[in-house]
């Protein structure tokens, strides 16, 4: 409103009677854009401040954010070549026992493999290896593809699949077609960038690890 | 504009302190004159809002029963359905009209694509229509979360981790929206909230917008003839009629023709084979399993198709989007001097009807699985969908026209 009077004010007095047009003369316009602004500014300011409030409020609640405790898991019940899924923060994590055949099948995948070293992909420093985990032969990974997030499907068996003649077992998603290698190593010509995430977790003995909380050093 | 003072003493009443009413009325319909050529295509602005109708009352209705939260949602539409009298009705109401609302409004879009409606002076009916149509989606998808099924479930992680793909806050964004680290409760009730409350609200400010934006410079016609140019002694147009009542009558016959294919959806086929509730969705939300075979309802298909053939996240991402915002520079793409595509020349036909097949068949395949040859396929359409956008400025300039005549003729 304040603009609107500024502007169209010189044109509105001219048609005023002889005694208030004198009033014009006093009319500052040049104060009138400061106050005008500065009110702008002050009330724009205000208005920002009052959305933190309303846009804060939609962050993880405290309720949410303490739900993320860890989760031990007993390994003595995994066959080999068996696949466990247990949550963790609301996530799948998968705890995949790999044979030594599928071990072996892991290098001769890496000229297929879009980040085979896991240069760029989200691990923690003790699964920056080939297998991609403290030891050979558990798998710990959280089960949602890097691309959309939807939770792939677990293809155990060396065989021809629909969506791969030469598949070596891994891990398909249903949404968009990425594929993973029993490493979580992403193939080329998928849309998923990355590797499966693999979360923080240490054995505890032999039989039993905790996923949420990290190794003193790695194995 | 003064209205003449009712007789009836209630209306006079009324009159002497709302004068407004009828001069809004007048201008939006009794005097609202529009071409009197109107035909078949123009029966889906009036069945949007309907549709618009069926949804808020059938929506207020469910409101008065469905619980949204993660625990409860999925039995409380169950309870809808089985135990609630009526309940089912209103439910498959409400959940074949989102899919006769996206049914209804894309065939009114391809109305304004063929007659060129969207040209001078009908930008802005056309930029306040491609924001119905965002809002629109965004209603959908988060309406189709609510009942927490499957698809429901799934569905809400793919897209929201579509914005997980912007560099940067991509994953902050994304637990932002989501209220949590994972889809969950938090996710569902403020998606309910969006629903039911703060998108209605801006899709019925949208719809008057688009209308009264539409009042100001008249309705265009299958000619695409400009009826305002030759106007009678009484400064009406000669090529017009009021739209009340010979519009308002003309609608009602295709409410009535909606109405019946409606019922007959309602009551033989409310899942529609799977496409407008998936069979997945019968089965309630779990985080750790996703569907073997995971797609969105038919009216996202042809987008999903285009992000599924890029194999690359954030330019899948960038593609998917692009191809709903590139619409809305449409009517400055369109260079051509004409409207209507009747007095266009063969190259708009043909690309034109190349274009209605590229859309259909990535609708088609993005509720495939997605087989190498169909990932091709969906390469190819996605690249003509573009290009064809992309070069019209250039293939609408060099096109035959015919000259557009004054009048309306009389075979139209």
């Amino acid at each position: 409103m304040p603009c609107v009077l500024v502007t169209g004010g010189s044109r509105v007095f001219q048609n005023l009677a002889p005694e208030f047009r004198m009033a014009t003369k006093r009319i500052d316009s040049g104060r009138r854009r400061f106050l005008t602004a500065t009110t702008s500014v002050v009330g724009g300011a205000g208005v920002v401040l009052a959305a933190v409030p309303f846009i804060e409020s939609w962050k993880p609640s405290a309720r949410a954010q303490q739900a993320g405790a860890p989760v031990e898991v007993d390994l003595s019940l995994i066959e080999p070549g068996q696949m466990e899924r247990v949550q963790w923060r609301g996530q799948p994590v998968w705890i995949v026992r790999r044979t030594e055949r599928a071990l072996a099948a892991l290098a001769e995948l890496e000229g297929r493999l879009r980040d085979p070293n896991s240069a760029q992909s989200d691990q923690p420093p003790y699964a920056r290896n080939p297998h991609r985990s403290i030891r050979p032969e558990w798998l710990v990974v959280v089960g949602l593809c890097t691309h959309l997030g939807c939770s792939p499907l677990y293809y155990p068996e060396m065989r021809p699949e629909p969506f791969d003649s030469d598949w070596k077992g891994g891990f398909f998603c249903p949404c968009h077609n990425s594929r993973f290698d029993l490493a979580g190593r992403v193939f080329q010509g998928v849309p998923a960038p990355l590797n499966l995430r693999v979360p923080p977790y240490r054995f505890l003995d032999d039989r039993r690890i905790r996923i949420g909380e990290d190794q003193e050093s790695s194995t | 504009m003064s209205t003449p003072r009712p007789a009836n003493r209630v209306l006079g009443w009324l009159h002497d302190r709302a004068p407004g009413l009828w001069t809004w009325w007048n201008r939006h319909a009794a005097q609202y004159y529009a071409p009197k050529n109107f035909n078949f295509w123009y029966f889906f602005g009036s069945l949007a809002l309907l549709v618009l109708v069926n949804q808020i009352v059938t929506g207020i209705w469910l409101t008065m029963n469905y619980k949204p939260s993660a625990a409860e949602a999925f039995a409380s539409v169950e309870y809808i359905m089985r135990d609630v009298e009526w309940g089912w009705l209103i439910r498959y109401m409400h959940s074949t009209g989102a899919s006769a609302f996206f049914v209804v409004v894309y065939l009114h879009m391809f109305r304004a694509l063929i007659y060129g409606s969207y040209q001078k002076p009908r930008e802005l009916v056309w930029i306040l229509g491609m924001l119905i149509y965002l809002v629109l989606m965004a209603e959908a998808f988060m309406g189709y979360v609510l009942p927490w099924g499957q698809m429901s479930y799934w569905g809400a992680q793919v897209i929201i981790s579509l914005f997980g793909a912007i560099p940067g806050i991509g994953d902050s964004l994304t637990e932002w929206i989501r209220g949590d680290y994972l889809v969950s409760d938090a996710t569902l009730n403020r998606f309910f909230a969006l629903h039911v409350v703060a998108l209605p609200l801006v899709l019925l400010l949208l719809v008057y917008l688009h209308l009264m934006a539409l009042h100001e410079v008249g309705s265009n016609n299958p000619e695409g003839i400009d009826i305002k140019k030759v106007k009678g002694p009484d400064g009406k147009p000669l090529d017009g009629v009021p739209f009340h009542p010979y519009y308002t009558i003309k609608d009602l016959v295709g409410v009535g023709f909606f109405l019946i294919l409606f019922s007959f959806v309602i009551f033989f086929e409310p899942t529609f084979g799977g496409l407008f509730l998936e069979h997945d969705n019968f089965v309630e939300a779990n985080p750790l399993v996703t569907p073997e075979h995971i797609k969105p309802v038919w009216y996202f298909t042809p987008y999903y198709a285009m992000l599924r053939a890029i194999p690359d996240k954030l330019f899948g991402v960038i593609v998917m989007f692009g191809a709903v915002l590139i619409l809305f520079f449409l009517p400055w793409l369109d260079r051509s001097p004409v409207r209507s595509i009747r007095y266009r020349g063969p190259l708009t036909r043909v690309l034109l009807a190349l274009f209605v097949i590229a859309f259909v068949s990535l609708g088609w395949l993005g509720m495939q699985p997605g087989s190498e040859l169909q990932t091709l396929m969906a390469r190819v359409f996605t690249f003509y969908y573009f290009a064809f956008f992309i070069t019209m400025p250039l293939w609408t300039r060099i096109d035959r026209t015919r000259p557009v005549p004054e009048r309306i003729p009389a075979h139209a």
